[in-house]
């Protein structure tokens, strides 16, 4: 649902097998294009193709009511719903988009570099003034939906990533305030007190790079105020000081040795060896983390239920940092619009944006509601937590790697994976992105 | 794995077969000048058209699905593109240039090379003595050849997964035994640590193929006369002198099959690494097959992922067509 499971789906993809599936999904099946046939015709009559990836209980069912209330009050409107797992969503809407055809009509997108690839190649339709209504309302979050000051995607979910503690163990470990917003000294003084209690005090899943990589990425949102990003991102230039910085600090935390055991082996979210796993299973303090881990982790646990004893704080800030101390780093999902669907698509956008159909996703805590009607709705305490500190005034970066698109943030993700493994330095980092950014052109 | 290999022997068989179909009717003299010839013709087309029936299907599989992607890929190595509208930015060979000054991806060739030779260094002795014993008439020999065989037939992912939980830092069933036993695990885990991960994948590699190599080993020796070896002990050999003299030589084309296979094998290693480590820690188990799907399907860089898939595909050909012309050479000749 919320949890995002990023990195390549390909179980055995060759190379070879990869093109074929992008060439054969061009012929696409026959109940993926007639909707498109169909939908000009006739007047009223027409189809909403949707994918969505809430495939499962509650999540599902819900997105089936919605689909069939919006069929109700728009007489004619068909939405022929796709849920499916979201790795299966992501290999096939990416399939989907190197055909060129068979894209659905309202699917979920990430923002960023990616939105930008797909906004290049004329696949999406600009809602700014086709949906200005929700666009305003939800204009807080639109920044990392925007190509050329217009908005491609209504974004109905945004996270933010902080740590996810296990309030027993800091306690067993005689951490009894722990502070929401700590400074990296303070942080540094848990992960002592864990480890002379003898656990380890945070995980994380290096094996799967990103997770690794959001630390790198919270070292450039606390050193950098966010122009200085913005700037680099336009310019591909990333020499400005702050962007070694968030290397070093990372160095810094690497130092004080507070990962798990195998670390640089360690998955993000599968199974209970991984990162998110050793969490659940009270094997760890922490974990560095987004808004889906309260799902990951219940869903992790034998009772299938999100533990009491989660808790959260944001990343700490460091001394003479030059970021906003409130700016913070996240990222959601979005509601984006194909390029030849009806218009009525962009009316089910709209509609999945709105106060009652953001409210009931806020009380099934699905995700982090964008519509401010919606936000205090979250069902979820913890959760709940977020949207203070989302909220709060600071901005928002975009997970580095979606926001520098696949390319660049591949290699990005890659050089912070040596920085880890000790195998690579600040400067190698920064190398890379420009590297890449390069060759990208 | 070797897709390419396997196809390769079954066309020949199909191609030749044409001609010497041919020449028989040929042979055959014909019987008036004129209407001879029509029925001739007629037979010939009929032949003709006989091949097409039973050649078309697997004819458009293998152009569908080997002969057209490695086409694509040639061509869509000579570009830049991102996945997504039509392929325009062509770039003429500076893909596999910025490939070969890859640090990664002559990593990731030196793994390569490197799982080619142990896996053929560490099998060989040890799938040669394991058939040897197997082929002793004992006790449990079914049992024991079965056992031996089982991770072969285990699926890779299956077996793959499998592994990664044994092989767990702190948790896995490999490190608790070696506490119980007082020794000490590496901290950071058999797959974790950059010096031990590739060491931790051949030996696993080794126990998933080994059972190959025993199995077609054992198949050779079947094939050895026994009268041989009655021959060996009438003139008083020893039990080593009958191996190294009779077993082993005879033992020979299996061998170099086995090889081969095994060397294709270890090129285009992937799936094992990727459920393990997916290349890391810190790219020391990468491969040049997870080099192209990081490039490709993760990175979006299709240009960079074909130039590698084309350049994995001739490093493959050269060594299959040396291997070929050194070692198996004689074999071939054997046969014909």
């Amino acid at each position: 649902m919320t949890r995002k499971m990023r990195g390549a789906t390909a179980v055995a993809l060759g190379a070879t097998i990869a093109l074929l599936a992008g060439a054969c999904a061009g012929q696409g099946t026959a109940d993926q294009e007639s909707p498109d046939s169909e939908n000009t015709a006739e007047g009223g009559e027409a189809t909403v193709e949707w994918w969505h990836n809430s495939n499962t209980g509650e999540g599902k069912e819900y997105y089936d009511q919605v689909a069939a209330d919006f069929e109700e009050a728009n007489p004619g409107v068909t939405v022929q719903i796709e849920a499916m797992q979201h790795e299966d969503m992501l290999t096939k809407l990416q399939a989907a988009m190197q055909a060129g055809s068979g894209i659905p009509d309202v699917f979920m997108s990430r923002g960023g570099g990616e939105l930008q690839n797909d906004v290049d190649a004329g696949l999406l339709r600009d809602l700014t003034e086709d949906a200005a209504e929700s666009v305003e309302k939800i204009s807080a979050f639109t920044g990392q939906y925007t190509v050329d000051d217009s908005v491609y995607a209504l974004p109905f979910s945004m996270g933010i990533v902080g740590f996810w503690y296990n309030k027993d163990l800091f306690e067993e470990a005689g951490i009894s305030d722990v502070s929401d917003s700590p400074t990296i000294d303070e942080f540094y003084g848990y992960v002592d007190q864990l480890k002379a209690a003898g656990i380890d005090p945070a995980s994380v899943g290096a094996g799967d790079k990103w997770p690794a990589a959001h630390y790198w990425y919270y070292g450039v949102v606390r050193e950098c105020t966010f122009d200085t990003v913005e700037a680099a991102i336009e310019s591909g230039d990333y020499s400005d000081e702050c962007f070694i910085k968030a290397g070093e600090n990372v160095q810094d935390i690497l130092d004080k040795e507070p990962f798990n055991p195998g670390f640089l082996a360690t998955g993000a979210q599968e199974g209970p060896t991984s990162a998110s796993g050793l969490l659940a299973s009270e094997r760890v303090g922490m974990e560095l983390a987004g808004h889906w881990e309260p799902g990951v982790v219940g869903g992790l646990r034998e009772d299938e239920t999100v533990p009491d004893w989660l808790g959260w704080f944001a990343y700490p800030t460091f001394p003479g940092q030059a970021g906003d101390p409130s700016d913070q780093m996240g990222g959601g999902d979005a509601w984006a619009v194909s390029n030849d669907a009806p218009d009525v698509a962009v009316d089910f956008a709209e509609y999945l944006v709105s106060d009652e159909v953001q409210t009931g996703f806020a009380e099934l805590d699905m995700g982090l509601p964008t519509n401010p009607a919606a936000t205090d709705s979250v069902a979820n305490e913890t959760l709940a937590q977020l949207i203070p500190v989302r909220d709060g005034g600071g901005e928002a970066q975009l997970y580095l790697d979606t926001r520098l698109g696949q390319s660049i943030g591949n290699a990005m993700n890659d050089e912070i994976a040596l920085l880890f493994a000790g195998e690579a330095g600040p400067q190698d980092v920064v190398d890379a992105i420009e590297e890449a950014a390069a060759a990208q052109g | 794995m070797a897709d390419d290999a396997a196809v390769a022997t079954d066309v020949s068989p199909a191609t030749s077969s044409g001609p010497a179909a041919g020449a028989t009717r040929k042979g055959r003299p014909a019987a008036g000048p004129s209407a001879g010839g029509r029925r001739a013709k007629r037979s010939e087309r009929r032949k003709y058209l006989e091949i097409a029936f039973f050649v078309a299907p697997a004819l458009a599989m293998l152009i569908l699905f080997i002969v057209w992607p490695v086409i694509t890929a040639v061509q869509m190595s000579a570009f830049r593109w991102n996945g997504r509208g039509p392929m325009v930015d062509f770039v003429g060979l500076s893909n596999y240039v910025s490939i070969l000054n890859n640090d990664v991806f002559i990593g990731s060739l030196m793994n390569n090379l490197l799982i080619v030779v142990l896996s053929i260094a560490i099998q060989l002795p040890l799938g040669l003595a394991i058939a040897l014993l197997l082929n002793r008439k004992m006790w449990g020999q079914g049992a024991l050849r079965t056992i031996i065989f089982v991770p072969y037939v285990l699926a890779e992912v299956v077996a793959g997964v499998i592994w990664f939980q044994l092989v767990q830092p702190q948790y896995g069933v490999i490190d608790t035994l070696l506490k119980s036993v007082g020794l000490e695990p590496p901290a950071q885990g058999w797959l974790g640590d950059m010096d031990l991960a590739l060491w931790t994948v051949v030996a696993i590699l080794t126990w998933k193929y080994l059972g190959l190599a025993v199995i077609l080993f054992l198949a050779g020796l079947q094939g050895v006369p026994e009268e041989l070896y009655e021959a060996a002990q009438l003139d008083g050999a020893s039990w080593w002198q009958v191996q190294r003299r009779i077993t082993v030589p005879l033992l020979g084309p299996t061998i170099r099959t086995w090889g081969f296979l095994s060397m294709i094998g270890s090129l285009q290693l992937f799936d094992m690494v990727w459920i393990l480590t997916k290349g890391g820690p810190a790219n020391a188990t990468s491969t040049m097959a997870i080099f192209l799907v990081n490039e490709g399907t993760r990175s979006n860089n299709f240009g960079i992922a074909g130039a590698a898939s084309v350049i994995l595909f001739l490093i493959a050909l050269v060594m299959a067509v040396l291997y070929q012309r050194l070692i198996l050479r004689r074999d071939a000749k054997g046969v014909a």
